[in-house]
Formats: structure tokens, C-alpha cells, sequence
């Protein structure tokens, strides 16, 4: 890989992004052989691999709000490497397509007849039904479109022709984007993942799904800074100090997400009210115990931990593994999230739930790097990147 | 009669570049016992002062298990030896609902200890310092950057260290002394 020290842009790249765009695809269609054969399986599988990417894109889109917001002065020379991630959500809303045709599979809420027969259901049929769930998809992804395409365009004028409106712009927009992005997130975890259990509520789920989705974002730049390390880009310029302050931040939201699970968990295992309690004990039956467990421990107790002193926090061996770890952990949260109203009685991996989470995963690293390779890879011309630079923790 | 005891250097610097200079040459001549007194917190300055990590992470650490653990132990024995209750219909040992209050428990003993040992470690409360002998130091909040050697240090040596300090860019070098009664 070849990188320009003077204009700060991949040299080499150009056609990788596209190439992981074609195997995703590819791999996506092959996977969809499974859909002869086992169409729900082929749809939950989608439903799961789809929704962890997106999640991912809302983190770093939240990212870079928050840092706009607080003028973070740290993150700045990460700030590129978020907006490239933020700009392949938008391009997601092209993979919920093939979803339209299985919600029939997916959410039983869409059976008409169940639903008339069900007392608690056809009381919701005036949010649950198809041709509104569809709007509000689709109201979510414009929404994440024009905010992320707005701070995109702006940030990259900046590198041409740097005024200090660019800064002060996009800090008008991170304002409402942010009221914006709490409630059509939230709103998305309902819609997408909750219903999935129509007579399953909890109104802290959408909480629940951004903070698991914003950690495996958070990990997911600590692997793209590593990875631009080991080929020699930026290494003076994201420090042994960023990789801390990461560090930091993937602490803060394991405890975060850990705040919120047990939140979800304890009031409804304190009420005990059966509509409640039905959901967890889906989730404790069979080998699903198994995955529970694996989550208090994987997704909580280990990173809370290991991620706890400085040492660990420096040590960039450390933290390559433990963000590997947090992202298979968000993977698993998703499947526990969403698998258990197929497979009542236990899991059985499929092998589509790997192939469409890397078929969609290559297709969002591919736009991911389609964009990064087009444009220089640091805000080049903000005012503050030196001082980004040169940031230290003591 | 009162003798004179001297308890170490006071030196001005003009400005807090000047006063990390400072600091770095005095740690590079291995002075340990000395300190550094600036309006507000300058960047850099711990590592300027070669200061070691202060240990109150790993004591406030320590203690937080301590405390999770006593609110366990707490609520255990309340709620199965001590006063055993039917709530709801759930097991007398509910460790779900042990989660707020051990929390809280870890939480307010860590609290406290880190206050503690904050000042405990800082050596505070303290109701006199030698530096206070100097006039120039009221300026300490307002607008000037001094630093201050302890006499007991290794290498405190009257007039070598002030020619040091004045060479590092000192201004205004002074002697703290304090009145010592002879019997």
C-alpha cells in the first residue's frame, strides 16, 4: 500500500474498495441459495448480519457528532477514519431491500390472521403494520443519510478550502442530528430487532442496542488505526495517547452496555410479570443459557477488566485482541437479540449467519475504503490537528 | 535568641515554558525533593518532574472489591440470616436485586477513599510550608511560576543550588528560613 506524505491519501488502493464491494455482493447472492432451502433462517441470518453493520455505521456517526459537540480536540485525527465509516450507513438502506420480502418470515406481527385472533397484536396494529414500518425504515435512513452527508461534504471542503464556518457548520448540524439520531435509533432497535417479539416491550432496548452498536464501532476504529500502524500510515500521528483515550471510551461503553443490560434485566426480572419475564426465560432455554452466560461474562465481566488499567489500556497487542473480542461480543448480543423467536428451543449456527456477515461485512468495509481511499485520511486543514498531534494524557 | 534554620530555595520564573525547563533540568540533575507552584495545572509538568504515578488508582481499586464484597456479605445476611423475608416469591439469596446496592456500597467506600487517600498521600491538611516565608510567593495565584527546593535533598547544596537555579533563568532567588528557638 502506498501512501502520500505530502496530500496525507492511499495511492494504491483505489480499486480494493470496489473488489471487496463485488466478493460481498457475490458472497451475499451465493448465501441466498440457503433461501431455497430454509427462507426464514436465510432472512433472520440477513436480518442479524445486516443490523450488526448498521450498527457499527450509527457509532461512528454518533462518534463524530459527539466530538463535534464537545469540540474534541483528541479525535481529530481519527476524525476522517469515523466519517468514512458514518458515509456506509447511508449505503445500507440499499441492503434492507431483500429484508421487504421476508418480513412475512421474520415478524409475526405481518400474519394478518394471528394478528386478528390475538388480543394484545391487533391493539398494535396501528404502529405494526407493514406499510408504516416501511416509511419510518426509510425515514430512519434519510434521516442518517442527510446528517452524515452534510458533516462528510463539509469536512472534505474543509481539505480543499478551509474557512472556519466548515467547523462551526458542522457543529450546527451535530446539534439536532444528535436529538435526531436518539430517537430514530431508538426507534430502529424497536422496529427492526424488538418486534421481532411483538409482545415483548422494553423501552430502554433502544438504548441497549446504540451502546453495543457504538463499542463494536469504537473497536472497529482501533483495528483501522492498527491496521494503518502496521503498514506505516499515521503512526506519528495517532499515538500511543489516542490509542489510550480509545481505550478509554471502549471501557466507559463496556460498562455502558453493561449499565443497560442489566437495567433492561432487573426491572423486569424484579416486576416478574409474565409478558415481561417470557422473553429472558426464551433466552434461558436450552443451549441459549449457554450464549446468556456468554454474555455476562464476554461482553462485560472480561472487557471490564481487562480494559481497566493503564497498562492494558497502552498495550497494543492487548487492545487488538480485546477489540476482536468486543466485536464478536456485539455479533453474539445481535444473535441472542434476534435468534431466539426462530429457534425456540436452542441455537444451531447456520452456515448463512457467517456467510452474510461477511458478505455484508465486505460490502461495508468496501464502501468504508472506497471512501477513505478517495480523500486524504486526516482533516488536513483543520485549524487544530497539530495540536491534535500533540496530544498527551499527562 | 533565635537561630536561623534553612529549609530550602525559592526561585521565580517568568513564565510556564520557562518553568518546565526548569523542572526538567532539576529532575535531569537528580533533585528529587523539589516542587513546582504555577496558577493553574500546566501540561506535561508530571513528566517534566519525572513524578512517578501516584499509587490511589490501584489503593481505590483495591478497596472497591472490599466494598462490593462487604455489600454482598451485608445484604446475604440481612436478608437470609438475620431477617429472612419472602418477597415476591423470590429466593431468599436474590442476587439480582443485591446489584444497586453493592454498587453503591463499592462506589461510596471508593469515594471516600480516594478522598483519603488523596490527602493523606499530599500530606494535607498542612498550616504552614516554608514557602510561605517568601513575600513574593502571595504571587504564586496570581501571576508568577516559582519553584522550590527542599534543603533535605540529596543534593541541596546552599550555593551551588542557587547558582544553579539563577543559571536555569531564576529570578529573585531566595533562602527559606525559619526561626529556630535555642533554649
Amino acid at each position: 500500500m502506498n501512501f502520500d506524505n505530502e496530500t496525507y491519501k492511499i495511492t494504491d488502493s483505489k480499486n480494493t474498495g470496489i473488489l471487496l464491494i463485488i466478493v460481498g455482493v457475490s458472497v451475499t447472492i451465493l448465501s441466498a441459495i440457503g433461501y431455497f432451502s430454509n427462507s426464514a433462517q436465510f432472512f433472520m441470518s440477513y436480518l442479524v448480519a445486516w443490523i450488526f453493520w448498521v450498527s457499527i455505521g450509527l457509532g461512528a456517526l454518533f462518534f463524530v457528532m459527539l466530538n463535534h459537540l464537545t469540540g474534541a480536540v483528541w479525535s481529530l485525527v481519527l476524525r476522517r477514519i469515523n466519517e468514512s465509516v458514518m458515509i456506509a450507513l447511508p449505503f445500507m438502506a440499499i441492503l434492507f431491500v431483500p429484508l421487504i420480502f421476508g418480513l412475512h418470515d421474520m415478524y409475526h406481527w405481518t400474519h394478518a390472521e394471528d394478528v386478528a385472533n390475538d388480543a394484545i397484536l391487533s391493539q398494535k396494529t396501528g404502529y405494526l403494520n407493514v406499510p408504516f414500518f416501511l416509511v419510518r425504515s426509510a425515514i430512519y435512513f434519510i434521516a442518517w443519510f442527510l446528517i452524515a452527508y452534510k458533516l462528510y461534504k463539509t469536512s472534505i471542503t474543509q481539505d480543499n478550502n478551509p474557512t472556519p464556518d466548515q467547523i462551526k457548520a458542522m457543529r450546527r448540524v451535530s446539534g439536532p442530528g444528535m436529538v435526531v439520531f436518539a430517537l430514530t435509533t431508538s426507534f430502529a432497535g424497536f422496529d427492526w430487532l424488538m418486534s421481532l417479539d411483538a409482545h415483548w416491550y422494553s423501552t430502554i432496548f433502544g438504548v441497549y442496542f446504540f451502546s453495543g452498536g457504538l463499542l463494536s464501532s469504537l473497536a472497529l476504529l482501533v483495528l483501522i488505526a492498527l491496521y494503518l500502524r502496521k503498514k506505516n500510515i499515521l503512526n506519528e500521528m495517532i499515538t500511543i495517547e489516542h490509542y489510550h483515550d480509545m481505550a478509554k471510551l471502549m471501557f466507559a461503553f463496556t460498562i455502558f452496555w453493561g449499565y443497560m443490560a442489566f437495567s433492561q434485566y432487573f426491572l423486569i426480572w424484579y416486576a416478574n410479570s409474565p409478558e415481561e419475564t417470557i422473553w429472558y426465560l426464551h433466552r434461558w432455554e436450552g443451549n441459549w443459557k449457554i450464549l446468556s452466560m456468554t454474555l455476562v461474562f464476554g461482553h462485560f465481566v472480561i472487557p471490564f477488566i481487562g480494559l481497566m488499567t493503564r497498562t492494558a489500556k497502552r498495550n497494543l497487542v492487548w487492545l487488538t485482541i480485546i477489540s476482536i473480542w468486543l466485536i464478536i461480543m456485539h455479533w453474539i448480543d445481535l444473535y441472542w437479540i434476534a435468534m431466539p423467536t426462530y429457534a425456540h428451543h436452542g441455537f444451531h449456527l447456520s452456515w448463512m449467519d457467517l456467510s452474510l456477515l461477511i458478505g455484508i461485512g465486505s460490502v461495508f468495509i468496501g464502501i468504508f475504503w472506497k471512501f477513505t481511499s478517495a480523500s486524504a485520511i486526516v482533516p488536513v486543514n483543520d485549524a487544530a490537528l497539530t495540536q491534535s498531534i500533540g496530544f498527551s494524557n499527562n | 535568641m533565635a537561630n536561623k534554620k534553612i529549609e530550602g530555595i525559592i526561585a521565580e520564573f517568568k513564565n510556564p515554558a520557562e518553568l518546565i525547563r526548569a523542572a526538567e533540568k532539576l529532575r535531569d540533575s537528580e533533585y528529587t525533593k523539589f516542587d513546582c507552584h504555577s496558577p493553574f495545572p500546566i501540561h506535561g509538568m508530571d513528566r517534566a518532574m519525572g513524578e512517578k504515578r501516584s499509587p490511589l488508582g490501584w489503593i481505590v481499586g483495591i478497596v472497591a472489591f472490599l466494598g462490593l464484597g462487604a455489600g454482598v456479605t451485608l445484604e446475604w445476611w440481612t436478608s437470609t440470616i438475620d431477617y429472612p423475608l419472602v418477597i415476591s416469591g423470590k429466593p431468599f439469596f436474590s442476587y439480582q436485586a443485591y446489584g444497586p446496592v453493592a454498587f453503591a456500597v463499592m462506589v461510596l467506600s471508593s469515594a471516600f477513599v480516594a478522598l483519603a487517600g488523596m490527602l493523606i498521600l499530599n500530606k494535607l491538611p498542612k498550616f504552614n510550608h516554608p514557602v510561605f516565608h517568601s513575600d513574593r510567593f502571595g504571587k504564586v495565584t496570581d501571576d508568577a511560576f516559582f519553584v522550590s527546593i527542599e534543603a533535605n535533598d540529596p543534593h541541596f547544596d546552599q550555593k551551588k543550588t542557587i547558582e544553579f537555579l539563577k543559571t536555569l533563568g531564576g529570578q529573585h532567588v531566595e533562602l527559606l528560613e525559619t526561626d529556630e528557638k535555642n533554649e
